[in-house]
C-alpha cells in the first residue's frame, strides 16, 4: 500500500463532499439509533437488576410459601431451631397519602452479608435501625417525597430505587399490620437446601431457587424487545444508506482504479487501501454515532423511564450513564455495518479485469436474476408469517412474524415495482410515456434499497401508529366506564374511615369501598378487591365475558370477575372454580378489560373480602353523586368532615392522570417513528443523489432528440414521485398487517390484553404528507442540478468514452 | 454501591452495633439506669427457678457456662456457652416488636487452635430465649437445657450442645452441691461508686459428653463453671473492662474473683468457695491480682500470664493459658479461654479478660 496511491483514491472525496456527507451520516445515523435503543435498554435492564438484588435478594435462594399467603413466625423459629441459615422479609406496599411504598422488612441480625441496607454510618444508626421507633431507607426522590408524611426518620440511601424503603422487619410487621407473619425466608448463601428436608419440616414452604429473574424485567422483556426492533429497523435502513455510498463511490473511481492498476498498484494492495479508507470512515462515523446515540437515548430516557414506571411500575432513574461497553459495541457495529453494506461492491471491484471499460451503472443493476431471487426470499418470508401466525405463539414468534412480515414485502416490492412498471410501458402508446415508464423501471434497481428503506419505514409508521391510536381510543373508552364515580377520597387511619363510613351515607348517592388485600392466587401474588352490591357497577364495569348474573354471583360470594390479564396468561375459563388465600374457593363468573396494569387482579364481593380477609385496609372510597353538587360535597368533606383536601381525588383529575401515563407511554414510540423516518428520507435522499450523478449518459440521448432540460427535471420529478406513492400504497396494507400482529400477538403476549383494531386514514394522510415533503426535499439537489446542468456536459456523454 | 461494598457494610455494621449492645454490658453504661430499665437493689432475695429465667427489665443478661476438659485422646480442651440477652427497652412485646436481642457465643479451644462461632437473634420469635418448665436457654440450635430425668433445682443436670462452622459439642453437666450467690446474697458489687448486678454461679459442675472438631470426635470429661448475671448498670463509667477468673483448687475449692479496670487501681473482688458451697467474700486487701506477662493477641497486648495471692488462705499461684490466643472474633471481639494454675496450688479454671 503505497501512501500517493492512498491520497490519490482519498482525494475523490474532496471532490465529492455530498457524497463523504452521506457515508458519514448514514453509518453515523445507523450507530446512533442502534447504541440510543441499546444504551435504554441496558439502562433499565442495570436498573431493574440493582433493584432484583436490593429488594428482592434474587442472587439468593429463598423460601416461599405456596399458593396461600404468609410463613407463620413459628415457622420461621421451628426451622431456626432445626439449624436452617434462613433470615425472614416482610415486604408489602404501604401506603404514604397518595404514595405507594414497597416496604420490605429485614432482620439485619439473620441477614445473611450483602443483602441491604447501605446508607448506616455505624453501630448507632443500626440500633437506632433496629430499635423500637425504627428507621425507613429509602432512596433521595422518596425521601423528599416522604418529607412531613411519615413520623418515622428517614436515612437516605443511593443504592435503592425510587418509591421502595427498607426498614427493620418489626417496623415493617406494624407498618403492614402482618402480626408476625412472614413474606419470604433468604437462605444464607452456601447452604444446601434439600426439598425433602424443607417438605419434612413445613410442607406448605417451596424453594424458590437464587438468580431467577427478576419479576419486572420478565414483564418489560416486551417493552425492550420492542425498541430493540426499532433500533434493529432504523440501524437496516442506515446500512442501506451506506451501501449506495459506497456503492457509488467505488463506481465513479473505476477509472482511478484502472489508472492505479495500470501504473502498478496490485489488485490486493488496492483492496487493502479501499478497506483501510472504509474502516478509516466507520470508525469515526462511528464515534460520532455513539456520541449522538448517548444524546439521543439521554433525550428520550425520562420518557422511557416514566413509560416503564406507568406501565409496569417498574422504577428506572431518568438518566442515562456513558458505559465504556457502549463504545465498543456502538464501534463493532459501525464496523459490521459497513463492512455488512459494502462487502458486495469490494466483491465486484476483486472480480473487476484489469482493463475492463467501466460500465455506467454497473453497480447499480441487478440483474434479473438476483431480482428474482429477492422476490423468491421475499414471498418464502411471508409464508413463514403465515404459518407462523397459525401455528407460534409467545413474544419472541410475534416478532418473528412481524421480521418476515416486514422483511418480505421490502424484498418483494422492487419485484412487483418492476412488474407493474413493465405493464404500464407497455400499455403506453405514446413515445415519450414509453421512455418514461420504461426509464424508470431502468431505475429501480439503483432505486430498490431506497424504496425498500421507505417502505419499512413508512409501514412501521402505520403500524406503530394504527396501535397506538386503537389503544388510545380503547383506553379512554375504558377510562370512563373504569372510573364511574365522581370523587375518590382516601381516609388517613381506619379510626377515619370508620367516621367516614358513618358520615358519607345520606350526602351521596352511594359510597363503593375500594379496598384490596394482596394474596397468592395461582402462584403468582396478585390484588384481590372488593365490590360492593351497587348499580355502577352493573352499569358501568366493562365485562368482557360473563355468566348473565355476574353481579349476583359475585355479591352473594360465589363467583369471582377477574381481569383480562389472568384470564389470558393462565388460559382460564367462565365457570372454572378459583382457589383464593383464606381459604376462600369462588367460580369465576366473568371477566374485564384492565388496561395499564401488568399483574393479574381478582374481585369478590365486599362482604366476602371482609369475612375472609378481616385485616383488609378500609381506607379507600369512590364516592357517586348528583354531578351538579360535587363540588358541595367535596367542600362538606373538607369543612364540615375536616378531610384533608389532598385526600380527595375527582373524577377528572383522576383521568388526566391516567391519560398522562397514556401519553408518556407511547412517547418514545413516536419519537422513534419519527427518526425511523428521517432516515428513510435519507436513504431516499442519497440514492437519488447517486442515481443522478450516474444517469447521465441516459438522459443525453433524450436531450440530444430535443427535450428540454426543464422537461428532463420534470420527468425526473414525476419519476420519484410515481415510486414515492407506489411505494407509499404498498406501505399501507403492510402497515396495516403489522398493526395486525402488535395488536394481536405482541399485545396480548406482552401486556396480556387485547385490543380491538381502529383504522385511522387522516393519520395515513398526514404521514404521507410529510413523506412527500421528505421524498420532495431529498429531489431538490439531483433535480436542481438536472434543470441546471450546462448543455456542454451532456453533450460530453457523447464524446467521453462513458 | 455495589453488592460487595453493601456487604463490608453490612457486616461492619452488625459488629458496630452488637459492639454497642456489648458496650452495655462492658462498659460505658451511664451510672444511672435509663429508659425505664428495673436496677438491681441489695437484699432482694434471688428464688429459684425463678430467677433461672430471662429477666427483661433489665438491661443485659447472660448464661454464661465455661468448662475445662480431658479427652480420652489426652489432650486438653476449654469448652464456652454463652447467651447473651439485651434489651433496647425493658419488657416484652409479642412477636418482631419484642425489644429483646439475643446473642449466642460459642467455643473450643486447644492448645493450637481456638473455634468460635456467634449467633444472634431476636425475642418474640421463639428463635431465641429461655423458658423455665423444663428449663431450656436457646439460639438457633444452639441449647442448654434441663435434663429431663432431673428433679431438684433444674440447673442441677443440663444438657449443652453447639456448633460452629469446623466444631460441635454435646456435654451433659452435673451438679450435686447447691448454687452460689455471689457478693451479698446474689447482690454483686462492682464498682465503688455502687454499680452492682445480680450474680449467682454454679462452679461445681461434673462433665461428660463428647466433643468433634474438623469431623473428629472426641470423648471428654472434666469441671464446668455457670455464672448467671443480670444488670442494667453493671459498670461505671470510667471502667474500661475486666479481667475475670474461676479456678477449680485440688481440694475442691474454687475461686471467683475479677478487676475492673479503670483510671486508677481499679476494682477488685473476689469469693473464695468451699467444697461444699459455704462462700466467703474477699475485698481488695485479701487479694491481689497483677498480671505478669503480656503476649501479642491480634495486635493487642493481653495479658496472659497472672499471679493471684490470697495471703489469708496461704495461696500464691500463677496461671497460664492453655492457648494465649484464644480471642474471640466475635462482633465484640475478647479474649476467653482456660488456664492451668501453679504455685502454692495447682488446678484448672478460665479467664476472660475484655475491653483490651
Amino acid at each position: 500500500m503505497s501512501g500517493i496511491a492512498f491520497w490519490a483514491l482519498i482525494s475523490h472525496w474532496r471532490r465529492k463532499p455530498l457524497q463523504f456527507a452521506t457515508l458519514i451520516l448514514g453509518v453515523a445515523l445507523a450507530t446512533a439509533l442502534w447504541t440510543g435503543v441499546q444504551a435504554i435498554n441496558a439502562e433499565a435492564r442495570a436498573s431493574y437488576a440493582r433493584a432484583a438484588s436490593v429488594l428482592e435478594q434474587n442472587e439468593l435462594t429463598q423460601l416461599v410459601p405456596r399458593d396461600g399467603a404468609v410463613i407463620p413466625i413459628a415457622t420461621y423459629a421451628r426451622l431456626r431451631r432445626d439449624g436452617w441459615a434462613v433470615s425472614p422479609v416482610i415486604e408489602g406496599e404501604y401506603r404514604v397519602g397518595t404514595i405507594r411504598l414497597r416496604l420490605i422488612g429485614i432482620d439485619p441480625l439473620t441477614a445473611p452479608p450483602g443483602t441491604g441496607v447501605s446508607p448506616i454510618g455505624n453501630g448507632k444508626d443500626l440500633v437506632d435501625f433496629i430499635s423500637v421507633k425504627g428507621r425507613l431507607i429509602v432512596s433521595p426522590t422518596t425521601a423528599r417525597a416522604l418529607q412531613g408524611k411519615v413520623d418515622i426518620a428517614l436515612n437516605v440511601s443511593d443504592s435503592l430505587p425510587d418509591n421502595a424503603a427498607f426498614a427493620d422487619i418489626s417496623v415493617a410487621d406494624r407498618l403492614l399490620q402482618r402480626k408476625g407473619s412472614v413474606t419470604r425466608l433468604v437462605v444464607s448463601p452456601g447452604r444446601k437446601i434439600s426439598a425433602a428436608a424443607l417438605s419434612a419440616i413445613d410442607p406448605e414452604l417451596q424453594i424458590r431457587e437464587a438468580g431467577e429473574q427478576p419479576d419486572v424485567a420478565r414483564l418489560t422483556d416486551s417493552f425492550h424487545l420492542n425498541l430493540t426492533a426499532f433500533g434493529f429497523l432504523s440501524f437496516i435502513v442506515g446500512l442501506f444508506i451506506v451501501y449506495a455510498a459506497t456503492g457509488l463511490s467505488l463506481e465513479q473511481r473505476r477509472a482511478t482504479f484502472r489508472t492505479l492498476r495500470a501504473v502498478g498498484v496490485s489488485l490486493r494492495s488496492l483492496v487493502a487501501m479501499l478497506i483501510f479508507e472504509l474502516t478509516l470512515f466507520a470508525l469515526a462515523s462511528g464515534v460520532i454515532g455513539v456520541v449522538a446515540g448517548y444524546f439521543l437515548a439521554t433525550a428520550l430516557m425520562p420518557g422511557v423511564a416514566s413509560s416503564l414506571r406507568g406501565l409496569y411500575g417498574a422504577a428506572v432513574p431518568g438518566v442515562v450513564t456513558l458505559r465504556p461497553e457502549w463504545w465498543v459495541s456502538g464501534l463493532a457495529i459501525a464496523m459490521i455495518g459497513t463492512a455488512m453494506a459494502s462487502a458486495n461492491n469490494f466483491l465486484q471491484i476483486w472480480r473487476m479485469p484489469i482493463l475492463v471499460a467501466a460500465q455506467a451503472q454497473a453497480w447499480a443493476r441487478m440483474s434479473v436474476f438476483a431480482l428474482r431471487a429477492q422476490a423468491i426470499v421475499g414471498a418464502a418470508l411471508l409464508c413463514l408469517a403465515a404459518i407462523l401466525i397459525e401455528v407460534g405463539s409467545g413474544l419472541i414468534t410475534g416478532f418473528t412474524v412481524l421480521g418476515c412480515l416486514l422483511l418480505g414485502c421490502a424484498l418483494l416490492l422492487p419485484s412487483v415495482l418492476s412488474l407493474v412498471l413493465g405493464l404500464i410501458a407497455r400499455r403506453s402508446a405514446e413515445p415519450l410515456t414509453k421512455w418514461f415508464w420504461a426509464d424508470t423501471r431502468l431505475q429501480m434497481p439503483g432505486l430498490s434499497m431506497a424504496l425498500m428503506a421507505l417502505l419499512l419505514a413508512l409501514s412501521a409508521n402505520i403500524g406503530v401508529g394504527t396501535m397506538v391510536s386503537s389503544f388510545r381510543t380503547t383506553f379512554l373508552g375504558w377510562l370512563d366506564q373504569r372510573l364511574a364515580a365522581e370523587l375518590y377520597v382516601t381516609a388517613r387511619d381506619e379510626t377515619e374511615a370508620s367516621r367516614l363510613r358513618q358520615w358519607l351515607p345520606g350526602r351521596v348517592k352511594a359510597v363503593l369501598p375500594i379496598w384490596n388485600v394482596e394474596g397468592q392466587v395461582l402462584g403468582q401474588s396478585l390484588q384481590i378487591f372488593g365490590v360492593a352490591d351497587d348499580a355502577t357497577y352493573r352499569d358501568e364495569w366493562p365485562v368482557l365475558v360473563g355468566t348473565d348474573n355476574v353481579w349476583e354471583e359475585v355479591t352473594a360470594g360465589r363467583g369471582a370477575l377477574i381481569n383480562e390479564q389472568l384470564w389470558r396468561g393462565k388460559k382460564l375459563f367462565v365457570g372454572q372454580p378459583l382457589a383464593l388465600p383464606n381459604g376462600l374457593n369462588v367460580v369465576i363468573a366473568g371477566v374485564y378489560s384492565d388496561y395499564g396494569n401488568p399483574a393479574g387482579q381478582v374481585i369478590i364481593g365486599i362482604k366476602t373480602l371482609e369475612r375472609y380477609f378481616p385485616e383488609v385496609s378500609k381506607l379507600r372510597y369512590g364516592l357517586r353523586v348528583d354531578p351538579m353538587r360535587e363540588e358541595t360535597v367535596r367542600n362538606l368533606l373538607v369543612h364540615e368532615f375536616g378531610l384533608p383536601a389532598t385526600s380527595i381525588v375527582d373524577q377528572a383529575a383522576l383521568k388526566r392522570q391516567s391519560r398522562a401515563v397514556f401519553e408518556q407511554t407511547f412517547l418514545v414510540t413516536g419519537a422513534l417513528n419519527v427518526l425511523t423516518l428521517a432516515v428513510a428520507g435519507f436513504a431516499m435522499f442519497s440514492s437519488l443523489l447517486t442515481l443522478s450523478a450516474v444517469r447521465l449518459p441516459q438522459l443525453a440521448p433524450v436531450w440530444a432528440m430535443g427535450l428540454r432540460r426543464r422537461d428532463l427535471a420534470i420527468a425526473e420529478l414525476a419519476r420519484t414521485l410515481a415510486l414515492w406513492t407506489a411505494t407509499f400504497v404498498a406501505a399501507i396494507p403492510l402497515g396495516l398487517g403489522l398493526a395486525w400482529v402488535l395488536l394481536t400477538i405482541i399485545n396480548v403476549e406482552a401486556f396480556g390484553w387485547r385490543l380491538p383494531m381502529q383504522i385511522f386514514p387522516l393519520d395515513w394522510l398526514r404521514l404521507g404528507a410529510i413523506a412527500l415533503l421528505a421524498a420532495l426535499v431529498s429531489m431538490a439537489i439531483p433535480v436542481w442540478r438536472l434543470a441546471t446542468l450546462l448543455p456542454a456536459q451532456l453533450l460530453t456523454v457523447f464524446a467521453n468514452e462513458r | 454501591m455495589n453488592a460487595r461494598q453493601i456487604l463490608l457494610t453490612i457486616a461492619f455494621l452488625v459488629t458496630a452495633m452488637t459492639s454497642d449492645l456489648f458496650a452495655q454490658g462492658f462498659a460505658g453504661l451511664g451510672s444511672t439506669a435509663e429508659g425505664g430499665f428495673a436496677v438491681p437493689t441489695r437484699g432482694s432475695t434471688l428464688a429459684f427457678p425463678r430467677d433461672h429465667g430471662a429477666h427483661p427489665n433489665y438491661r443485659v443478661e447472660w448464661w454464661y457456662i465455661t468448662a475445662n476438659l480431658e479427652g480420652a485422646d489426652g489432650r486438653t480442651y476449654g469448652v464456652q456457652w454463652t447467651l447473651f440477652r439485651s434489651a433496647f427497652a425493658p419488657g416484652n412485646a409479642d412477636g418482631w416488636a419484642d425489644p429483646q436481642i439475643w446473642i449466642g457465643h460459642a467455643a473450643i479451644t486447644t492448645v493450637d487452635r481456638h473455634y468460635v462461632a456467634e449467633k444472634l437473634g431476636r425475642g418474640g420469635t421463639g428463635q431465641a430465649g429461655v423458658e423455665l418448665a423444663p428449663f431450656e436457654a436457646w439460639i438457633d440450635d444452639w441449647s442448654m437445657k434441663q435434663s429431663l430425668d432431673e428433679r431438684g433445682d433444674p440447673l442441677s443436670q443440663i444438657d449443652l450442645n453447639a456448633s460452629g462452622k469446623e466444631f460441635r459439642y454435646q456435654l451433659t453437666l452435673s451438679a450435686r452441691t447447691p448454687l452460689v450467690l455471689q457478693g451479698d446474697k446474689g447482690y454483686s458489687v462492682k464498682s465503688a461508686k455502687g454499680q452492682a448486678s445480680y450474680y449467682y454461679s454454679q462452679p461445681f459442675y461434673e462433665v461428660r459428653g463428647s466433643l468433634s472438631i474438623s469431623g473428629k470426635a472426641v470423648q471428654v470429661s472434666g469441671k464446668a463453671w455457670l455464672d448467671r448475671e443480670w444488670s442494667s448498670q453493671p459498670l461505671a463509667d470510667d471502667q474500661t473492662g475486666w479481667d475475670w477468673f474461676s479456678l477449680h483448687l485440688p481440694s475442691g475449692d474454687k475461686i471467683m474473683a475479677f478487676r475492673l479496670r479503670d483510671d486508677a487501681s481499679g476494682f477488685v473482688s473476689a469469693n473464695w468457695i468451699t467444697a461444699d458451697g459455704e462462700t466467703r467474700p474477699l475485698t481488695r486487701d485479701d487479694i491481689t491480682i497483677e498480671p505478669l506477662q503480656f503476649a501479642k493477641v491480634e495486635g493487642r497486648d493481653i495479658p496472659v500470664v497472672w499471679r493471684i495471692h490470697v495471703p489469708g488462705q496461704q495461696l500464691d499461684i500463677t496461671t497460664k493459658p492453655l492457648n494465649e490466643q484464644a480471642w474471640m472474633k466475635t462482633s465484640t471481639p475478647y479474649w476467653e479461654g482456660p488456664i492451668t494454675f501453679s504455685g502454692s496450688a495447682t488446678g484448672v479454671g478460665y479467664l476472660e479478660m475484655t475491653g483490651y
